[in-house]
Parts: structure tokens; sequence; C-alpha cells
């Protein structure tokens, strides 16, 4: 069977623009989120989310110029730039070239995002309404498409591999990291570029996800507090932008170049609850089953499971999803670390699965789980640690990352140490 | 009239990210200055914004250079 490693990372979260500087603040106990200024909130119930940090690219800040030149950014909606921005990052730490017409047709490229251009359909159908059908750009369609995030991919680095999309949910990065690793056992490619991107900060996405009774309303005072998973007081997620990708390659593909290997792709699993549109079943039974199949996929046991991200969005569905994390590990629940990295970044939609993907790399790599920030009161009786507030350096040879959609869809990772 | 060659050039420039200097009578959008078909269809949507008027698409596909551009929104002008 043919294994498959991370050989290179990208990210744009709202901490950092890069990976190494994310990982640092998020340790740090940083958050990213605060008053929205991308448009103007004063009509909808929420008024603050996890923005990029936009700047002129110094300290960290996204500066869209440094990926996208403005003539090309017109003719993509922002999910598609933070794609782009992270798949860059991500091939250039790969140190992956596809010279080779063989080379660049065995690279392929999968980034998905939950709702893709939302901006660019909700504008659009605004100048319409305004000026009539002749003013839409023939840029509209193909600035929203999903796809085109791995379309515009490819085209930057001539990859002509496997080029496709994932769209479930918040569950999409995961779901894309999973697939995308299983072309590459089943022989579709060797080299993967593969995450999510997500867009939602407008008007129509906080108010679309406000009437859903999905983000948290009651912290505009404070709402560097308002991600809390699990904390008693939390009220709702508050919704992020930006975008992951990871370089997934065959391991020995890796290995004959000399490529650094950050994590193991050990496992992968999915499952639906058929149950209802928003909501998780109320038994975690989703959850449990989509952990357990990626433990099975990976020959691993739940007491080999060291450190989990949990999907953790800071609503009511935390309590289920630590319920099923309880049923699958059983006693080992006491020698096991989950943190939600979601009360810092906040929820990035079809992104936090890759951005998750990542931070399990890194807490593989540097041997510490990240911080649950503001869970002050944590639920009574649970025998996991949820590292609240600070960091937990322990021993960490296996790492899950779970992910979770509206639809009742499921996926997660099992990922495992590199040679880093 | 320069007036209109002036605002014609300003919007090719913006849209097609070229120089300036480029920009000359005979310069085609597609072979000389990196249009591809939406940025054609684009910039005729431009010039209708800019100078007020309609350019129907059999027409607009007769508009290939800079100079065609000028002098179809001078003579519809």
């Amino acid at each position: 069977m043919r294994r498959v490693v991370i050989t290179g990372m990208g990210m744009v979260s709202p901490l950092a623009c890069g990976v190494e500087q994310t990982w640092k603040r998020l340790l740090d106990g940083q958050s990213g989120i605060g008053p929205i200024t991308r448009f103007d909130a004063s009509r909808v119930a929420t008024t603050y989310a996890a923005e990029l940090p936009l700047g002129d690219g110094g300290d960290a800040t996204f500066n869209p110029d440094d990926w996208m030149e403005p003539k090309e950014r017109r003719k993509v909606d922002d999910f598609i730039l933070y794609a782009m921005a992270a798949a860059m990052q991500a091939v250039e730490d790969s140190g992956w070239v596809a010279e080779t017409d063989e080379q660049k047709e065995r690279t392929g490229v999968m980034i998905g995002s939950g709702i893709g251009g939302l901006s660019a359909i909700a504008d659009t159908a605004l100048l319409i309404k305004e000026k009539g059908p002749r003013r839409v750009s023939p840029f509209f369609i193909p600035s929203a498409l999903i796809n085109l995030a791995s379309g515009q991919v490819s085209i930057r680095f001539g990859f002509k591999g496997p080029n496709h999309a994932v769209v479930t949910a918040c569950s999409t990065g995961a779901h894309a990291i999973g697939d995308a690793s299983r072309l590459i056992k089943y022989g579709d490619a060797d080299v993967m570029v593969a995450g999510g991107a997500e867009s939602p900060l407008s008007e129509i996405g906080v108010a679309g996800f406000n009437a859903a009774r999905a983000l948290s309303t009651k912290r505009g005072d404070d709402p560097q507090s308002a991600s809390r998973p699990w904390d008693a007081d939390r009220d709702g997620f508050v919704m992020g932008e930006g975008a992951g990708v990871v370089v997934l390659e065959e391991y020995e593909h890796a290995k004959a170049r000399g490529a650094k290997i950050y994590a193991e792709v050990l496992g992968y699993g999915m499952s639906g609850d058929a149950y209802h549109i928003t909501a998780p079943a109320e038994n975690g039974d989703g959850g449990y089953r989509s952990m357990r199949a990626a433990l099975r996929d990976a020959g691993l046991t739940p007491a080999d499971v060291d450190y989990i991200n949990a999907h953790g969005t800071s609503t009511m569905a935390d309590t289920i999803e630590l319920g099923a994390v309880e049923r699958l590990l059983g006693d080992a629940a006491e020698a096991t670390t989950m943190s939600s990295t979601k009360s810092s970044v906040g929820h990035l939609l079809g992104a936090a699965g890759a951005v998750e993907a990542i931070f399990c790399v890194l807490a593989l790599r540097d041997q510490i789980a990240p911080p649950t920030l503001n869970l002050d009161t944590p639920p009574e009786g649970t025998r996991i640690d949820l590292a609240p507030h600070k960091a937990v350096k322990r021993k960490i040879d296996v790492a899950l990352s779970n992910s979770f959609g509206f639809g009742g869809t499921n996926a997660s990772l099992v990922l495992g140490r590199g040679e880093v | 009239m320069s007036d209109i060659s002036d605002r014609v050039k300003k919007i090719v420039v913006e849209h097609l990210g070229v120089e300036e200097d480029k920009v000359n009578e005979n310069a085609s959008f597609i072979d000389d200055l990196g249009a591809d078909s939406l940025d054609t269809v684009e910039l005729v949507m431009a010039f209708e914004e800019e100078f007020g008027i309609e350019i129907p698409d059999d027409a607009a596909e007769t508009i290939q250079t800079f100079g065609d551009a000028v002098k179809f929104i001078q003579d519809a002008a």
C-alpha cells in the first residue's frame, strides 16, 4: 500500500499570514477575533468575526498584492485569493517543482470551499437588480465557482493531474485532505495540493448564519471572549476567513527527492448523520463512527490517540462531540488531550479542517497541544484534558482531527509523526 | 477626440494591466495586450459604461484593436 506524507504547508489565518507565525501566536494564546471591519455590520446581529490581518505584508499581515496581481484579483472571489496564497506557501515549503510533463501530470490539486463565492453572487444579484443583466461581468461565474480555487492553482503551477474540489460545508478541508490522500494511495497522482478556503465575511454570510441561529451574538463588548468551546457560557460560533493547504506526497516519492516529511496521513474516516440539516445527531453517533473509521483505516486503537483537534465550534454541539470522543476512548480518555483551536482563529468553515490538520501536524512536530481559549467553566465529569487557556507540552505520536458539517457530514483524519 | 482616446486608453491600461505606451493605434487586445476572450467582453462592457453607449455583440466582435475601439466610440458618441 502506498503511504502518504505531508511535505509542505501553507496558511492564511486570522492570526497571521503564514504557518509558523500563526502557530506561534496560537501557542501564545492570542486571538484572531475582533469587530467586523470588512463590511458595515450595523444591520446584523453579530458584529464580530475572525478577519484576516490585512496589511502591507509586514509582521505577518496579509497583503493581497503578494499573491495575485490586481488585474487577476478582479477575476476571483476572495476565497480563491486565500487559496492561492496558502497553496503558494505550501508548494514553496515543499520544495516540489514539477518540471517534466510526467511530473506535472502526476501532480494534482484538490482545494475545496464550503460556500465559495458568496460575495460575488450577492454583489452580482444586486447589480442585476440595479443595472440589468447586460452589466454582469464575464468573470462572475469563474470567480464564484468553488472548483476554480483548484483551477487557478493548477494554472499558476502547471499541475495537470487530478483537479477536483470538495464541498462538504465545515468538513470540506478535512475531506479534501483525506480524499486527496486516497487519490495518491490509489495511484492517480504522486503529489496532491489539498485543502480548503473560505471567505464568508459579508452581510449575506453573517445574516445567513445568524438566521440559522449558529453564530455567537452576545460578546460585542469583548469579541475575543466569544469563541469558547465547551465553556458553560458559549453562545455560538465565531465565523472566520482564510485558507489552509498542504502538499501531500507519496512516501517514496518524497524520500527520493529528499523532501522534509512533516507527518504521515495514517487514516481517514467519514460518516453521515442522516439526522438533521444543521444539528448533529444528539447521540454523537456520526462523529463517533467517523473517528472509528479513521482509526480502523490507520490500523490503530483509540488508546493510540494522544491529541485530538476537536471540531469544537463553541456551540451546543461541543457537548455532543465530547460525548462521542469519550465513548470512543473509554478509559484511554485520561491520557488524551483535546483542544479546539477555533477558540483562537474562529470557525473558518470550509477551510477549518485543513487549517486544523496543519495544527495537528505542528503539534506532532513540536510535541505540544495548542490551547482552548476562554474555557473558564469546563463541562463537569470529563476525564479528557481540554487544554484550557494554555498549551500543553506532552508526547504526541498520533493526532486526530475532527470536522463536522451542515447536512450531517463528518470527516476525521489520523496523522502520525514525520521525520522532522 | 483625444479625450475619447485617453479615456479608452485608461480603461485598457486598468483592465489589462499593461504599460500605457503599449496601447497604440494598432495594438490588438488579444495578440499584443495579453487579453483573452473574457477580457475583451469585459473591456467592451467598460466602454459602454464609460461612454453611456450600447455596443451590440456583433459590433463588439469587430473591435479588435485600440484603434477600432476609439473609432467605434467616436462614431457612436
